[in-house]
């Protein structure tokens, strides 16, 4: 695992995995390799490379990427120098084969994420994961839906399988303030392992959740260049290492280099800027996955439905992560039901 | 005809209670002889003491001791896949006995109603893929039968509450067994397949989306009509079983390139499917429990009858 000397915060990009669902998953070898170089060189603990859905993510349903995964690590790993790599897994999409591909590839740290009330579904591949040496993370995504007692339950499940850290995930950009500090809290006084945080934007709460993060206690955070992400993004990273430094948190980070990629590197690739506007606000105010962001703005222009109403309706009929499915078959039910825009 | 067959069914958890319950009240053929577990407090072995079905709670070997083992002709393995690698090859120094395996071991040949049962009702062991395989294969075994189909991709949505502790410990052997028989049975060259636990109270139906990548040429349709087909022939034996959706044409005249695998200008068709279950064991959310448990007995069915040919011939 990965030591956090004197309370130094171990940082995780994540510009090159959940910036894939900002960008359809369309980056190129050349793009990364360019965006990785510069988060090395500013010493960013962890690189995380992966489909936005993880490995193996690559599908109808969350769309196809511009190359293999084998592709992108290899090309990224080959310009380290300081980073670790990282990857990402849903177990349910991925298998213990990629993650073994993965490994061979040169992936330092894998993480495994699951809903927040399922994972007894991460056993097989965080064993596997520390089977094969690596620092293991796990990842309760939309932490924000169930109460932060039973939240402490499903980590305590992750630690025990053998996970290094297990995070508070905020796939939604939903948690509030004192919702975060709580979550993190309870996390550092029930668990022996690490803690981490990764949210999302939408509702403008990316760096200072974060923050709130760390004062309670967090030992790793997640955040990526410009906030290139699902939804309205992550924390973005320049902007949180700047407040890092200001509040005298020590992360290691080097500044220019992250203000100079984001700026250079990842705004001009854009393509829908990555920001809290009406439709990703949806996503923080009804507590909806992040990354069916994209997916819902296609499905209205096709189906000529309202998009805030399908992300309602996604909210009501309680969809999580990876159904990304339904958001089809809700627009189809409201065109039916004369809902138009 | 009128020669009924006994059975037994290891494995005492959500399936194999299920399937219980189905052959005490719904099959023609089949008789419940023996109901096999390893937790003697567990629901389903006390569910079938209080029916009036003999129990063991020593596993296989409690099956082989039995004073009705000899009667027993077709076995259900409702346990995990690594039992019943060990359950197949003890079972398989019993020639008389015919295996249904409803775990994702694989060791028989897969089986789907619908796609080939008939093909394999000489088999001495046989697979029922997974429950998403159940609900979706019979999609792309449809559309395989108008065009072709380069990739075939799915989406099962389940009930938190119908996965059981088995399911859970080995969520690959889902991903990995629905996607081969996406290939094997259900005749596309690539098959992929997605499952998601979904905790929603009250439980909600298990739903299920197929996507196909098939020949440009197909016509939409025929396509359709072959899904409708196939539809209303699973629904004879999982009457809860419907499309949500008329199938969702897409044309690719450009290729859609799928990493590793190749690029496919195709008429991409999404089915939206749900499954409602009969509410034996589990409540009616439980859909999955139901189109396997169903689509077993009918193997059963037909392995009892092929089995008692040629024991008179």
């Amino acid at each position: 695992m990965i030591e956090a000397a004197d309370r130094k915060i171990i940082v995780n990009d994540v510009t090159l995995r959940d910036g894939m669902h900002a960008l359809r998953h369309q980056y190129t070898v050349d793009q990364m390799v360019t965006i990785a170089r510069k988060l090395d060189e500013a010493k960013v603990d962890l690189i995380e490379v992966s489909h936005g859905d993880g490995l193996n993510g690559n599908s109808f349903n969350y769309g196809f990427s511009a190359h293999t995964e084998p592709e992108y690590l290899t090309a990224v790993r080959a310009v380290l120098t300081h980073s670790r790599l990282a990857a990402l897994l849903l177990p349910g999409i991925g298998t213990i084969e990629d993650l073994e591909m993965a490994r061979e590839l040169g992936v330092d740290t894998i993480r495994i994420a699951t809903h927040c009330t399922e994972a007894d579904i991460s056993r097989q591949h965080i064993e596997a994961g520390r089977r094969l040496g690596m620092d293991v993370v796990g990842f309760l995504m939309m932490a924000h839906m169930i109460p932060t007692a039973q939240l402490v339950a499903q980590a305590r499940l992750m630690e025990s399988y053998g996970a290094h850290c297990v995070y508070v995930t905020d796939s939604a950009g939903a948690l509030l303030m004192h919702e975060t500090r709580e979550r993190i809290g309870a996390f550092k006084e029930a668990l022996g392992c690490q803690v981490g945080f990764h949210n999302h934007n939408n509702l403008s709460l990316g760096v200072a959740n974060t923050i709130v993060a760390i004062e309670a206690g967090a030992d790793r955070v997640d955040a990526s260049l410009a906030g290139m992400g699902a939804g309205a993004g992550n924390c973005p990273l320049e902007a949180l290492i700047a407040v890092c430094d200001r509040m005298g948190l020590r992360t290691d980070v080097a500044l220019y280099p992250l203000m100079d990629a984001a700026d250079q590197l990842v705004r001009p690739i854009q393509r829908r800027p990555v920001q809290t506007d009406g439709n990703a606000l949806m996503l923080g105010f009804a507590g909806i996955y992040s990354s069916f962001l994209l997916h819902t703005e296609r499905a209205a222009e096709l189906h000529g439905v309202d998009p805030r109403d399908i992300l309602m309706e996604l909210g009501r009929r309680k969809m999580i992560g990876g159904q990304e499915d339904m958001i089809v078959d809700v627009a189809l039910d409201l065109k039916k039901n004369g809902a138009t825009a | 005809m009128g020669e009924r067959t006994k059975v037994a069914i290891i494995g005492s958890g959500n399936i194999g209670t299920d399937l219980m319950l189905k052959v005490l009240t719904s099959s023609p053929s089949l008789d419940m002889g023996v109901m096999v577990g390893i937790d003697p407090d567990s629901d389903g072995l006390r569910r079938a003491a209080q029916l009036g079905v003999a129990t063991t709670s020593d596993g296989l070997a409690g099956l082989l001791a039995h004073p009705l083992w000899p009667e027993i002709g077709v076995v259900f393995d409702a346990t995990s896949a690594s039992a019943h690698l060990v359950h197949a090859a003890v079972l398989a120094e019993h020639p008389t006995v015919r295996v249904v395996d409803l775990t994702p071991a694989a060791v028989g040949p897969y089986v789907v109603p619908v796609a080939n049962l008939a093909a394999h009702r000489g088999a001495r062991n046989v697979n029922m893929v997974t429950c998403g395989g159940q609900a979706t294969i019979p999609i792309v075994w449809a559309v395989s039968q108008v065009a072709e189909v380069y990739y075939a991709e799915i989406v099962a949505s389940i009930s938190s509450r119908s996965a059981g502790p088995g399911t859970r410990a080995n969520i690959d052997e889902f991903t990995v067994t629905t996607a081969r028989g996406l290939e094997v049975v259900g005749g596309a060259s690539r098959g992929k397949a997605i499952i998601v636990l979904n905790p929603a109270e009250p439980p909600l139906i298990m739903r299920d989306t197929v996507y196909t990548l098939c020949d440009l040429a197909a016509d939409p349709a025929a396509v359709t009509a072959s899904i409708e087909r196939v539809v209303a022939e699973v629904a004879e034996y999982v009457p809860g079983y419907r499309l949500v959706q008329a199938p969702v044409f897409e044309r690719f005249e450009e290729a859609v390139r799928i990493p590793g695998y190749g690029a496919f200008a195709g008429l991409k068709a999404t089915t939206f499917l749900e499954v409602e279950g009969a509410g034996h064991y589990l409540p009616r959310y439980a859909g999955n429990l139901d189109i396997m448990t169903s689509a077993g007995l009918r193997m059963g069915e037909l392995l009892a009858a092929a089995r008692l040919e040629e024991v008179r011939s």
